[in-house]
């Protein structure tokens, strides 16, 4: 159990520029996801911490203690791979007990903590098994068991889930979190998905490209976005963005609407033309073309009358509904 | 799942595999045959005749203590090859698998010796240790060190072992990197997260997980080393002093083409083709369970 804190950390491969310089404060046991599309440095971040990679500048701290120099099995972690990373020739027993056996822990000791884990994880009938006897769900906690085991402080987690099938994905979201709950550790956990982030973070970062742009609990996230990025990248389907001239106002920059704060309505603001719906079951999208060409989707509930396509209708929003930026794309 | 060309009839397949069964038929069947064939006879001094002795080749070679000495002398040799080839090879491949930049040019410059043809390789290392015009000789000189392999047995083994295996490593390093760049980097990742040390990693995941590519470099090396290595031993040793070096099939050519004993040579070349059949079964047999570990 330890708090972690990355204090303006900079990381470039060469001459580029990965990582432009990140300040995150984790609290002890606190569950921070990091979230960003593909390629914004998210599994860099996390192998700095990891001592995976070498930091160019700035500072990581484990406990309190500078860690920048220490060696990955010195900074008291657990990781989980995205590809799990398992010992392909070790059965699922040892896979869990490498890390104990290297620590030298007495051999009761580790049957005892491997058979703990593997309760905790329904690992028990497979742990003779080598991995590649295992489904990719089992895979997944024989990871999970392997990082368990050595009672870390920290546990790094690297698009685990990304490998499962949907079902599993959201049946293995729902594990993770109870056992970060039940074990008291701190996590840092990385994903592209931002309804993983939503559900799992205590407190999440939201990166683009090499910068966290904000970083807040998930509604608070998602309630006060501070930059166009965050605002279209968290939420699902993604906000609205309108210019102010589409809606007879004054100034640059754009004013974000997500569509779930639109709805049908005669006398609203916003003049478009239905292009299609898509009735989801509980709730229906309707997309539209705004006269500038702009594509809009109000999110409605599926009580409500679907328009035809072509139709030529009016959205409205509550004022409280606009969020604002300016050029830059930063909230003001 | 098995992509198979199915063909309709027979003699479309047949004429694509002709070329492979008449070249197999003239080079191999057809002089081991002759092989097993004159094994079983011995012919007069002249050629002129030739007179059954069933396995008679065979029980003399078994009792003939020279024949004996050849085949310890094999295993040394083939052993010592084997082990400095691979050793050697899986050094430099664990240290260029290290490297990030710059490893296409290491691998370039490695994979040059392989291009020597072992005949001359042996002239090469020959010229260097020459015991009147070598360079290393003369080096050994300045050291206080007398170098003379025409005349020492041991310093006759390790020049034909060096020259030998000197050849081989550009191959090993090939398998042993390919081998070794196969292995998922989050895996040692994860080890070195476990908490183990570059030589425990070694040990512990990489070695295992390498094992299928060392067991057939150990088979490929090995047959090399048994039959390949001619040309080597008879640039620079000739299978001397005292038959030191010569080795099984340096024996064959001895005692066939020098000696003129064509019914023990040819007894001889049965025994290396037993010999070569066993290696190659344990070969394939090993190829077919390689994909799993
Ligand atoms: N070892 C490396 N050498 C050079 N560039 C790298 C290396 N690792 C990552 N990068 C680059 O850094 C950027 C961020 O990568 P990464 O952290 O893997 O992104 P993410 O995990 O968010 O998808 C990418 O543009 C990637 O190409
Ligand atoms: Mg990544």
């Amino acid at each position: 159990m330890a708090t972690v804190s990355l204090q303006d950390i900079r990381k470039s491969f060469g001459k580029t520029d990965v990582i432009h310089g990140v300040d995150i404060d984790i609290a002890d046991g606190e569950f921070i996801v990091i979230v960003g599309p593909s390629g914004c440095g998210k599994s860099t971040l996390l192998r700095m911490v990891a001592g995976l990679e070498t930091v160019t500048s700035g500072e990581v701290r484990i406990g309190d203690r500078r860690v920048n120099e220490a060696e990955p099995m010195a900074r008291d972690i657990a990781m989980v791979f995205q590809n799990y990373a398992l010992y392909p020739h070790m059965s699922v027993f040892d896979n869990m007990a490498y890390g104990l056996k290297i620590a030298k822990t007495p051999k009761s000791e580790i049957e005892a903590r491997v058979a703990q884990a593997a309760k905790m994880l329904q690992l028990e009938p497979y742990l003779q098994r080598k991995p590649r006897e295992l489904s990719g769900g089992q895979r997944q906690r024989v990871a999970m068991g392997r990082a368990i085991v050595r009672k870390p402080a920290v546990f790094l987690f690297d698009e685990p889930l990304s490998n499962l099938d949907a079902k599993l994905r959201v049946q293995m979201r729902l594990e993770i979190k109870a056992l970060q709950r039940e074990l008291g550790v701190t996590a840092l956990y990385v994903t592209h998905d931002q309804v993983e982030a939503m559900t799992l973070a205590d407190r999440m970062v939201v990166m683009n490209g090499g910068v966290a742009d904000q970083v807040g609990a998930p509604l608070e996230v998602y309630g006060n976005p501070q930059t166009t990025f965050v605002a279209g990248f968290i939420g699902s389907p993604p906000t609205n963005f309108l210019s102010p001239a589409l809606l007879g106002q004054q100034g640059d920059g754009q004013i974000g609407i997500r569509p779930e704060h639109m709805a049908i309505d005669p006398e609203g603001a916003l003049q478009g033309t239905v292009a299609y719906a898509e009735a989801l079951g509980a709730e229906t999208l309707v997309h539209l073309r705004a006269a500038d060409g702009t594509q809009v989707t109000v999110r409605q509930d599926a009580a409500h009358a679907i328009p035809a396509e072509g139709s030529a209708i009016r959205v409205g929003w509550q004022d409280g509904a606009m969020m604002r930026f300016d050029a830059a794309g930063r909230r003001v | 799942m098995e992509k198979r060309v199915t063909f309709k009839g027979i003699w479309l397949p047949l004429l694509l595999v002709l070329p492979q069964i008449v070249i197999t038929a003239v080079f191999f069947f057809y002089p081991a045959g002759q092989a097993i064939w004159q094994s079983l006879f011995i012919p007069d001094p002249f050629g002129l005749s030739m007179q059954w002795v069933g396995l008679g080749n065979f029980e003399y070679l078994l009792g003939d203590r020279y024949y004996r000495a050849s085949f310890v002398t094999t295993a040394i040799f083939s052993i010592l090859v084997t082990v400095v080839s691979m050793g050697v090879a899986l050094y430099l491949a664990v240290l260029a698998d290290r490297l990030i930049k710059g490893s296409g040019t290491y691998r370039t410059l490695l994979i040059w010796p392989y291009a020597v043809a072992p005949a001359v390789a042996g002239v090469l290392w020959l010229f260097m240790f020459n015991t009147r015009v070598g360079v290393v000789t003369w080096y050994l000189g300045q050291l206080g060190y007398d170098w003379n392999h025409v005349l020492n047995e041991g310093e006759a083994m390790g020049l034909v072992v060096v020259a030998s295996a000197w050849g081989r490593i550009s191959y090993n390093f090939l398998f042993f990197l390919a081998g070794l760049q196969a292995i998922p980097r989050s895996v040692i990742e994860a080890a070195a997260i476990d908490g183990a040390h570059f030589w425990t990693r070694f040990r512990t995941i990489v070695w295992p997980l390498l094992s299928p590519t060392t067991f057939f470099l150990l088979v490929v090396n090995i047959i090399y080393a048994f039959f390949e290595t001619f040309g080597v031993i008879h640039t620079i040793t000739s299978g001397g002093p005292q038959q030191a070096t010569t080795i099984l099939v340096y024996k064959v050519y001895a005692d066939g083409f020098v000696g003129q004993d064509l019914g023990s040579s040819a007894a001889q070349s049965v025994i290396l083709l037993f010999v070569v059949s066993i290696l190659t079964v344990i070969q394939f047999k090993y190829i077919e369970r390689r994909v799993h570990y």
